[in-house]
């Protein structure tokens, strides 16, 4: 897997086949990347399960605060890590040891670790690195282009609009 | 089509611009309006707190300036771009974001007579000081930089002299001592250099000129390279410090590598005002989409017409670096081989009053204050566009007393030579 570009099309299935999502490192404070992320997942209507050891309990966004993985209560479909480089192969082993194995470890824009991506891939689990899932949602959706960011994306199909004002959603694949 | 990067000329028509999402129309709307309604209190929430995709005020932004905001970041290849009310206003906004009372930068003193008004004269009122220095000249560019020195700001094709600069050259200085380069490409357009291609950090238009091409609206655009560390020195605060405006978030951290676009739309355009109109953007979108055509026929009978003047007796000099024996020639073909632009300058053997003369007896160049219309324009620069400047300021800007300034349309090439022959028998 070549970890220096993903197709569109590559993101665009992961996001659209996820569900629950947990995020490692979710920060409760509000103005923190993280908090971002999760409260821009939650209104995408993913279910979001922030992990961070020093807050379990508490709620970001209405969603509980667990301190692990393994304390999740249902399966994860997708575990985004939002920590440094260094903490992602103990996290893809946590995920592996996971009994209902998730089907796509994503770290965060700066966040990249290729032997841990290696690990996660021949246990035949999809990685993507160095993405951030809002930039992303936000570039294949087109909702990014509203703030003048280059989406990098051309296309004379219809957007297609999600559930509220201003918002769009990703266009099925396949 | 998404990941085979498209052609310029496919991003001219279609980079930012579907079709709208609840009508089908496929031309961009004119979305003639100040504000937008709000899902709850939640939704505006998150908007004002920039944690959400969308649209609060036109002030800030609106949904026909960021289609133009996409299509030029495609263009110029940049991570994102914000539109302005003019190119002066994308000016004031970028230097705002950077520069803080006693800061200076260090700017080429061969640029458009405008901006250097703004940086010699308006910002002094800002005490951001400018210091000029030949763009020819690394050296004298490096040794005026010091520890409150913020920037480089440089033309990649100099107006009005018409000359290439060397930009990677320019960037290396700049970015060894940990500056952001900044190149207004204005008088190139994307179409025959992209700047950050060439180690700029951000690029600036007045999109009036070309990329607008047809002289009917005021515009300017500041486009993000997303190449520059602004959190490496504490000498950005607007991007790298807490912002009391959004709760203390940090901006740099936040958006990453289009944070300094973000940083001028939310800390900028948002409290200094100078709003693009949604009118204005889209006529300037609708240009956008024959810049390539427009620019490769401007280069072609710039060319001829250079040619044509270079061979007139009563022609004393032209300056344009697409002629083979001019001194920017090899820097032109270097960086702009599809064409060395529509503006160049040239001077007549009978001096300051054979260029009145000669400016009165047009019939089809408009003697006017642009450049970059479809229609050929002329204007002798030392009585208009640079005629605040000091004698030597005018000379070291390439706008000399003698200096005739053509820029040159896309009609039919007969017809524009013509017309000069008929005003230079009348010299």
């Amino acid at each position: 897997m070549d970890h220096d570009h993903y197709k569109d099309a590559y993101i665009a299935q992961i996001l659209h086949s996820v569900d629950t999502i947990a995020l490692v490192g979710a920060s409760p404070k509000d103005i923190r990347p993280s908090n971002i992320v999760v409260k821009y997942l939650v209104a995408k209507g993913y279910r979001v399960f922030p992990i961070n050891p020093g807050h379990a309990g508490r709620e970001i966004h209405g969603r509980t605060i667990y301190a692990s993985l393994a304390d999740v209560p249902e399966p994860i479909d997708m575990v985004e890590i939002f920590r440094g480089s260094n903490y992602m192969p103990a996290i893809v082993e946590e995920v592996l040891a996971l009994k209902n194995r998730p089907q796509v470890v994503w770290a965060q824009l700066t966040v990249r670790h290729d032997e841990a991506a290696r690990m996660a891939e021949a246990e035949g689990l999809k990685v993507v690195m160095n993405r951030c899932p809002k930039i992303e949602f936000g570039r294949l959706s087109g909702e990014i282009g509203w703030n003048g960011i280059n989406s990098g994306v051309i296309s004379a199909r219809k957007p297609v609009r999600g559930p509220g004002l201003q918002t769009l959603t990703i266009r099925p694949t396949g | 089509m998404a990941n085979n990067e498209p052609g310029f000329s496919t991003l001219a028509v279609h980079a930012g611009a579907q079709p709208d999402p609840t009508t089908g129309a496929r031309a961009t709307p004119i979305y003639q309006t100040t504000s937008f309604v709000f899902e709850d209190a939640d939704h505006a929430a998150s908007l004002f707190g920039l944690k959400a995709f969308g649209n609060i005020y036109t002030r800030i932004m609106n949904p026909t300036q960021a289609v133009l905001e996409e299509r030029v970041a495609a263009l110029e290849g940049g991570t994102a771009a914000l539109a302005t009310a003019s190119g002066h206003g994308a000016q004031l906004i970028i230097f705002h974001t950077i520069m803080r009372p006693g800061d200076n930068f260090i700017a080429a003193n061969k640029l458009y007579g405008g901006s250097i008004n703004q940086f010699g004269q308006a910002f002094q009122s800002f005490d951001w000081q400018v210091r000029w220095a030949d763009p020819a000249n690394i050296e004298e560019i490096e040794s005026q930089i010091d520890d409150r020195t913020r920037a480089v700001f440089i033309e990649s094709l100099a107006n009005p002299g018409g000359t290439f600069v060397d930009i990677a050259a320019i960037a290396e200085v700049a970015h060894k001592h940990g500056l952001p380069l900044i190149v207004d490409n204005t008088m190139a357009s994307p179409y025959l250099v992209r700047p950050i291609e060439h180690g700029a950090d951000i690029v600036v238009h007045s999109l009036t000129k070309f990329i607008g091409g047809h002289g009917n609206s005021m515009g300017g655009i500041i486009v993000d390279g997303g190449t520059f560390d602004w959190s490496n020195s504490g000498n950005y605060p607007m991007l790298s410090e807490p912002r009391p405006e959004y709760g203390g978030m940090v901006l740099h951290e936040t958006f990453g590598n289009f944070a300094f676009a973000i940083a001028c739309r939310v800390l900028g355009l948002r409290d200094l005002g100078p709003a693009i109109a949604p009118f204005n953007a889209f006529l300037l979108l609708t240009g956008a989409e024959t810049l390539p055509l427009r620019m490769q026929r401007h280069c072609d009978n710039a060319l001829e017409a250079a040619r044509w003047l270079n061979a007139h007796d009563k022609v004393a000099w032209v300056s344009y670096s697409g002629l083979e024996e001019d001194d920017n020639h090899a820097l032109m073909q270097q960086y702009s081989p599809k064409g060395a632009g529509a503006v160049f300058t040239f001077g007549l053997a009978g001096g300051y009053e054979a260029g009145v003369k000669f400016v009165e007896s047009l019939e089809i160049f408009s003697h006017l204050a642009n450049i970059g219309d479809t229609k050929s324009l002329v204007i002798h620069p030392a009585s208009t566009t640079h005629r605040q400047l000091s004698p030597e300021q005018q000379t070291a800007a390439g706008a000399g007393p003698d200096v005739v300034r053509l820029s040159i349309g896309i009609e039919d090439i007969a017809d524009i030579i013509g017309d000069l022959e008929q005003a230079l028998a009348k010299v």
